[in-house]
């Protein structure tokens, strides 16, 4: 919060493609809407299940909000492909360059050394590791996302479509996707809002929350701070100049800030919501 | 008379012919009558027995043995020998000493003797009873006419003396005897029937044996007896044939004597040896009572409670028609004032003897008989003098009033309510709000179910009593009175005592619809509930369909989606084995397309009570829900110490950061000189 009103004029690196942060945008409102529509289903025993349900003008309203996002999240997910190949085409030329340059967000072997390096650090028994472009929980939660859509999505459908399904498949899978697809959307739900939101927002270097992922700006102390590689490796190359931008001005910020509590606020909720129905009413 | 010059040649001829049998005849009879003659003559026997002071003993006492001779010559019997009934003196030496034996009647008169033997009499007579009557207390001795000799001791009217002799007023047999009429000879003489046998000597009038047989008088319990109650009828209609077409107001004519049972019997009307055509306007009519009842101020001599009749309650009321005495029994006619006699209250069963029946078995009656003071009498209900029939809309008894008749007793607190120990409570308020009290009192519909068309009105029963038409056994018949159609579906389910022969409790209708809060079975809080209702009894199989979408949704409190009846049926639910289940195999994938109109075979083996709890009857989801438990497990621990570990030590690095901004001048500390290196290092 501090940096980005301290230099308030200075030019900030953009770490996000505009298109990225749309797509996230988009996300964070498909996610909540299917969090939270899909939620009054599964803890359907709780009476904040029944207030939302009806909150949402029942649970045929709810069902269809829930596959509105679900629609526009698969959109989402084409989208993401698309771009990726098309930035394959234009910026990288081949998959293998993509995928196992400096820049992928594909696991390579420092990250496993992060990983040590890093609770190393935790323990006190090293340094901070110096992290390059995306940390290794940044990779991990881009993949987790990644794995929840196939799977969330793929048993989603079936339970949308159960006639279509069971022509071929028998009964049954319909009641192992009911397990699969509400197990895995309770661990993607947990997951973003403690650990994505820790590891993003609300550790202690970026308390409340970290806004570059929505103005895809941050400060250059930041970047030092944060992605040391990164940013000795664009001086290196003299890229540096390339990916300064003017920070958004202070309305815009504001704007941003709203929707960024608001998401995380419900966010937050959600998760005593759950942890108030797997612990006290669970049946 | 037709004169004997113009009788026809052929009547002449058939009279002739008719002499002369007659006199054939007399010949026959004199010729075997001849060998009797030469040994012991009447005359021989009225030798001596002519003499008024002949006495002899019997059973050792001195008794006349005189035989008036004029008389036997008269009687019926003038041509026979003496020893043709005191048959143990045939052949004896006369004059003779020993005791004569009883004469035996039935030696000729064997079917009248077989009669008596099975009478009341004559059963009498085998036990030893020394009032029992023989042939001779009836009919005399050596005197004996026909009866339809005036002088006959049973002509016509002689009968009711002859009866009388046991029969009267304080005689021994009255006394002694179980006789359950009093007074009968003087009702009887006073009666109709007595009237014109008695007074007016119309010997067509009934006596005694007329109703109750010569020879086979039986008690009236005897189903044998002509005044038993089913036969009734047909003793009285003896004389008064087709009397059913007066009495068409009253029953069905031919209703009469086919189910005499249910009917009233005639007596029940006509009381017997009371009957009189016009009895109440010989000094018992309505307006000989209301002299006295019309006055207001008339009063109880004992109690002070009021006498006073309201003549306009009566006259527009049910019993308009009925004179005050056919209730007021026991008046006494013959009196000044005819109800002084008046001993008993009103039994309304008289007339009403099925209802009475019914109502004495009832918890009402039975608590009547017990003289509890809470329990309801007719009146009660029915009210005194104003009885309207149930049509009357201004009747207690009519169906929109029952409610508030039978909450007088049991609204809550009131008195039947606060000794009644069961589980309704509530009963007036919850019927009220009910789809049938609602139908009844909001609607008007006075076709709906109201208290007497589910309890009876009076056959009122505890739910417990077997007979009660609330009792689980009898509750489909009585629901199925109105709900015709479901009755038969419920039969033939599972769920029926018919088909289920397991000695588990099964639920009849009111286990699901419950008794007075029954609701509509489309509103959305009844069709929520259902669930709760089954899983009464299933408990399993019900929690297992709220872990299932169906039942997910419906605990959100939504009901479109499958409910338990949905699938298994309501009324005519059956195992899911039985081919005729909506679940068995042909037809559960129809059962599935109400609702998902794309469903196959295979859709239809989705697990609607699957539950990821049992890993024998459901392994696959069993190990996927804890594969997936594993999975979260392992993620939310990793993550969860990763986190964990990082937070102090992000704490510390951002405490230091503020220290190195506020100390900028300030000297490395250790750590910060640890970082560069490592920074160095890289």
């Amino acid at each position: 919060m501090e940096p980005v009103v301290e230099n308030n004029n200075e030019k900030q690196y953009q770490r996000f493609t505009r298109l990225n942060r749309l797509l996230h945008i988009v996300m964070i409102v498909c996610f909540l809407s299917l969090a939270s529509t899909g939620m009054t289903l599964k803890f359907a025993y709780t009476s904040w299940a029944v207030f939302l349900s009806h909150l949402f003008g029942g649970f045929e309203s709810a069902g269809y909000i829930h596959r509105v996002a679900a629609t526009t999240m698969i959109c989402l997910f084409i989208i993401h492909i698309t771009d990726l190949v098309r930035r394959k085409r234009r910026e990288y030329g081949t998959w293998r360059a993509l995928l196992l340059g400096p820049d992928s967000m594909v696991f390579n072997k420092k990250d496993l050394r992060d990983l040590i390096g890093n609770f190393k650090w935790f323990i006190g028994r090293g340094p901070r590791p110096d992290y390059g472009r995306w940390t290794y929980w940044e990779k991990f939660d881009y993949f987790a996302v990644f794995w929840g859509m196939i799977v969330i999505g793929s048993t989603g459908l079936m339970l949308w479509f159960p006639e279509f399904f069971t022509l071929l498949l028998p009964g049954w899978l319909i009641n192992v996707a009911t397990i699969i697809h509400s197990d895995e959307a309770l661990l993607a739900t947990g997951f973003i809002f403690t650990v994505h939101f820790f590891n993003t927002h609300f550790r202690p270097e970026k308390f409340p929350m970290d806004l570059v992922v929505f103005t895809g700006r941050m400060t250059l102390e930041e970047l030092k701070e944060d992605k040391p590689l990164e940013y000795e490796a664009l001086v290196r190359n003299g890229d540096l100049e390339k990916h300064l931008v003017e920070p958004y001005p202070e309305i815009v910020v504001r704007v941003i800030r709203i929707f960024g509590w608001t998401a995380l606020t419900i966010g937050v909720s959600m998760i005593l919501l759950i942890i108030y129905a797997m612990v006290f009413a669970y049946q | 008379m037709v004169p004997l010059n113009k009788m026809s040649t052929h009547t002449t001829v058939r009279i002739k012919m008719n002499m002369v049998r007659t006199w054939v005849l007399l010949a026959f009879l004199l010729a075997c009558r001849a060998s009797l003659l030469v040994a012991q003559e009447n005359t021989d026997c009225l030798a001596c027995h002519n003499d008024k002071s002949l006495s002899g003993t019997k059973n050792g006492k001195a008794i006349s043995v005189f035989v008036d001779e004029k008389k036997f010559g008269g009687s019926t019997h003038a041509k026979l020998a003496c020893i043709d009934c005191h048959a143990d003196l045939a052949g004896k030496e006369l004059p003779h000493s020993e005791e004569l034996a009883s004469v035996d009647c039935g030696k000729c008169h064997s079917e009248e003797q077989e009669l008596h033997a099975k009478s009341l009499h004559g059963k009498a007579i085998a036990r030893g009873d020394v009032l029992a009557p023989h042939c001779k207390e009836c009919h005399g001795t050596h005197e004996i006419y026909s009866a339809k000799d005036s002088r006959s001791s049973v002509s016509p009217l002689k009968v009711p003396y002859t009866c009388g002799k046991c029969h009267q007023e304080g005689s021994v047999v009255q006394k002694q005897r179980t006789i359950h009429q009093e007074n009968i000879i003087e009702n009887f003489s006073e009666s109709i029937h007595g009237e014109g046998l008695l007074r007016k000597g119309l010997i067509v009038a009934p006596n005694c044996a007329t109703c109750h047989t010569p020879h086979s008088i039986l008690p009236h319990t005897d189903p044998a007896s002509s005044i038993a109650r089913k036969n009734i009828a047909k003793t009285c209609t003896k004389c008064h044939a087709q009397i059913e077409l007066v009495h068409r107001k009253v029953i069905k004519g031919e209703l009469w004597e086919k189910e005499a049972h249910t009917l009233p019997a005639c007596i029940d009307c006509h009381q017997p040896h009371k009957i009189r055509k016009v009895f109440y306007d010989q000094g018992m009519a309505d307006r000989d009572c209301l002299r006295c009842h019309e006055n207001k101020d008339i009063n109880a001599k004992n109690d002070g409670r009021s006498l006073f009749v309201q003549v306009d309650d009566l006259n527009h009321s049910r019993h308009a028609k009925t004179a005050c005495s056919q209730c007021h029994a026991d008046v006494n006619a013959s009196r000044v004032r005819a109800c002084e006699t008046i001993q008993k209250k009103v039994d309304c069963t008289s007339c009403h003897a099925e209802v009475g029946q019914n109502f004495q078995k009832s918890i009402h009656g039975s608590l009547l008989a017990k003289n509890d003071s809470n329990a309801p009498n007719c009146k009660e209900c029915h009210g005194s003098h104003k009885i309207l029939g149930k049509a009357d809309q201004s009747s207690p008894t009519f169906a929109t009033n029952v409610p508030a008749l039978c909450a007088r007793c049991h609204r809550e607190g009131k008195k039947a309510a606060v000794r009644y120990t069961g589980d309704q409570h509530g009963i007036i308020e919850h019927y009220a709000e009910s789809i049938h009290g609602k139908g009844l009192m909001k609607s008007g519909l006075t076709v709906t179910a109201m208290c007497t068309n589910c309890h009876t009105a009076h056959s009122v029963l505890p739910r417990k009593d077997e007979a009660s038409s609330v009792n689980p056994k009898n509750l489909p018949q009585t629901c199925g009175k109105c709900h015709s159609g479901i009755e038969q579906q419920f039969e033939k389910s599972i769920h029926s005592t018919l088909v289920n022969k397991t000695d588990k409790p099964l639920p009849v209708c009111n286990d699901c619809h419950s008794a007075h809060t029954i609701r509509r079975a489309d509103e959305n809080a009844f069709k929520l509930d259902i669930m709760t209702k089954c899983g009464r009894c299933h408990e399993e199989i019900s929690k297992t369909y709220f872990d299932t979408y169906h039942g997910k949704v419906s605990q959100l409190g939504y009901t479109k989606t499958a409910k338990c009846y949905d699938c298994h049926g309501a009324h005519d639910i059956l195992r899911v084995s039985d081919p005729k289940s909506h679940l068995s195999r042909d037809n559960v994938v129809g059962t599935c397309q109400k609702c998902h109109a794309g469903a196959t075979r295979k859709f239809a083996g989705y697990l609607t009570h699957a539950t990821h709890h049992d890993p024998n009857k459901y392994p696959i989801l069993f190990w996927v829900f804890w594969g997936m438990t594993g999975l979260l497990v392992v993620t939310f621990t990793i993550s969860g110490i990763h986190t964990l570990l990082w937070l102090p030590r992000a704490l510390k690095m951002k405490r230091d950061k503020r220290k190195k901004l506020s100390l900028p001048a300030e000297t490395p500390s250790e750590e910060d000189k640890k970082e560069e290196l490592s920074g160095d290092k890289k």
